[in-house]
């Protein structure tokens, strides 16, 4: 019994972490149709501007804790957004008219130049976020000390991810984006400028994915350069587990490949955690390659 | 260009390189051609299932590993001689490409690519986790026997491994460009070009698609054993997802579908940056902005793949020209 809350709270909180993340890839997959490579890369950079402020610029001595992460976490989300925003003006836009081979080559090309990018600024060894940043505390939940941090993770992304769904779903620009998802040509007929719903779009997921980079530096402590391709590689079978293109679909892929991962680690095996997660992608994508809603991805043979 | 003046410059090109090692060239430059020959064949084994075939396939580091590993367990476990493991190295990976590609292999270009990336992270976690307890963890294998060639000895200098790799390289380029020219071939080049197409004239695309996939595992096996027997150890960081990228990327600067352009593409990405030390951290940030750039202004690759031509009877040749 405690070895099973423990994981389903860690979990719900890595897997909400995944679940921001995945959101960035099912954005741009469902107005463009293509697998956005440098999203991992784009996380990674958030977490390493987050270090940056935190550490290197010592927001904390200026503002206090509490006020110094959500500075940081605006500030990351911002930078992250532009970073977003020039990869789609220099790597994907020139290619719209071309095959998706060579927007999927691009998208490769852009990861690995992020990725190397960011360790020859940052440096190829492992960087630490400020120890304490949330304080070291416990609550106390079904006779189980859960630590704050877990629950702090998890609600943060929860409360990001209802803000998205609403977005998404009550407001004008929310509406053009379902729009230009649903049909590009009808959405430009109707008057909605396409084009600037898709800029948005690789605004709005990479700032996700920068803040998770933020999360997940506060929540393990450590960041590493080329995490983003592991990190990558998980929020894409969360998105898949949900049914790519589909926004609810990939907070609900999140948090279950969360629940899965740290159940794999803890009843099958810790050594055997990241090759889990491959064979539920690999199963995922040959059983049912829909996800849990819509999208399908295989071609009838 | 006529042909014969083609032919006879690319006769020239490979005499002049096969006298290389005579001509004083250190043991440092020759290490870096040998990498830059394991490198070729290796992608030039992937170009059949990604040039040809038009399969996004990144996990090929995966079937070179099977490849290095089946050699490195028979022969410092069972003692057999290194060049006796090559087929069986070979087989080993084909029978493993077979597999795992055949659930996978209907699935559109992007997915599968992440599944393949899937595929290589999973054998590489294998590998680490001690699988079978025989792949020795993340320390790997060690103290793999150098190879003997009947009639030749044992090979041990940089320079004997330059003309068994390079040797490995023509004899494959030789042998891929039948391939390639073959019915079997053409039809690999009608499913990369249209599916739908393809299979409305009888080819069976899947099966294609499949064999492509194991042919290429088969090659990278049996350089996975070159590879065992010159290094002499192997450990699962040799056969990471940087790898697979490291080929992708070959095949596709290059220019997928093209063996000279593969070649090309090994000497650029591997061979370029030893000649640029500096360049050496800063390489993979360098190719990554390249394949973006390639894919804007030239996404055939530096040397595109030549369609087949054929020759108008004589009535309308003058009249076509």
């Amino acid at each position: 019994m405690e070895v099973f809350i423990q994981q389903t709270t860690n979990g719900l909180a890595v897997g909400g972490i995944y679940a921001l993340i995945a959101l960035g890839y099912t954005m741009v997959y469902g107005v463009l149709k293509l697998i956005n490579f440098a999203h991992g890369d784009l996380f990674a950079l958030g977490a390493y501007l987050g270090f940056t402020l935190l550490v290197s610029f010592g927001l904390a001595g200026y503002v206090g804790m509490v006020s110094a992460i959500l500075i940081c976490s605006l500030m990351v989300m911002v930078f992250s957004g532009l970073a977003g925003y020039l990869l789609e003006r220099v790597a994907y836009r020139p290619l719209r008219n071309s095959d998706r081979i060579s927007a999927v080559v691009s998208a490769l090309g852009a990861s690995i130049f992020f990725q190397n990018a960011i360790m020859l600024v940052w440096g190829a060894q492992y960087r630490s976020y400020p120890a304490g940043i949330i304080p070291n505390l416990t609550i106390s939940f079904a006779g189980q000390n859960i630590p704050l941090i877990r629950i702090f993770v998890l609600v943060a992304s929860v409360v990001i991810m209802l803000i998205l769904y609403f977005f998404i779903n009550r407001t004008r620009i929310g509406m053009a984006i379902r729009a230009s998802a649903i049909d590009q040509g009808a959405a430009r007929l109707m008057g909605i400028d396409v084009r600037s719903v898709i800029a948005l779009v690789f605004i709005i997921g990479p700032a996700l994915g920068g803040l998770a980079g933020v999360m997940v530096g506060i929540y393990y402590g450590q960041i590493n350069f080329n995490m983003g391709q592991m990190y990558g590689l998980k929020a894409f079978t969360a998105a898949i587990i949900g049914g790519i293109g589909n926004i609810p679909g990939a907070m609900l892929g999140g948090l279950l490949l969360g629940l899965v991962e740290a159940f794999g680690a803890a009843y099958i095996s810790l050594a055997w955690r990241d090759a889990i997660t491959f064979i539920v992608l690999i199963l995922i994508l040959v059983v049912r390659p829909t996800g849990i809603l819509r999208e399908r991805v295989a071609e009838k043979l | 260009m006529s042909d014969k003046t083609r032919q006879a410059l690319i006769t020239v090109g490979v005499l002049l390189f096969l006298a290389l090692p005579g001509m004083g060239l250190g043991s440092y430059w020759l290490d870096v051609l040998n990498q830059v020959g394991l490198y070729a064949v290796l992608s030039l084994s992937l170009n059949i299932i990604l040039g040809h075939a038009g399969m996004f396939h990144m996990g090929h580091a995966a079937f070179f590993a099977v490849g290095a590993y089946v050699t490195a367990i028979l022969n410092t476990v069972y003692h057999v001689p290194v060049m006796a493991t090559l087929p069986l190295a070979g087989l080993a990976a084909g029978v493993f490409a077979l597999l795992v590609a055949s659930p996978i292999i209907h699935l559109r270009g992007d997915y599968l690519l992440v599944v393949t990336i899937g595929i290589v992270e999973i054998v590489r976690i294998a590998l680490i986790n001690n699988v079978f307890g025989l792949t020795g963890g993340s320390n790997g294998i060690v103290g793999i026997q150098r190879p003997d060639l009947p009639g030749l000895g044992r090979l041990t200098a940089p320079w004997h491994f330059f003309y068994l790799i390079w040797g490995f390289v023509a004899i494959s380029m030789f042998m891929f460009e039948y391939l390639e020219n073959s019915r079997y071939g053409r039809a690999l080049k009608f499913i990369r070009e249209d599916v739908v197409a393809a299979e409305g004239v009888g080819i069976n695309t899947a099966s294609c698609k499949l064999s492509a996939f194991v042919i290429g595992a088969i090659w990278a096996g049996f350089t996975g054993t070159i590879y065992a027997t010159q290094m002499r150890t192997i450990s699962p960081g040799s056969f990471s997802y940087w790898e697979s990228v490291v080929l992708f990327m070959i095949v596709i600067l290059g220019g997928r579908g093209n063996q000279w352009g593969v070649l090309l593409g090994s000497f650029l990405v591997i061979g370029l940056p030893e000649l640029f030390r500096g360049l050496q951290s800063s390489r993979m940030l360098f190719f990554g902005a390249a394949l973006v750039v390639m894919m804007i202004f030239r996404p055939q690759g530096l040397i595109p793949s030549r369609n087949r031509r054929y020759k108008l009877p004589q009535p309308y040749a003058d009249k076509y020209k």
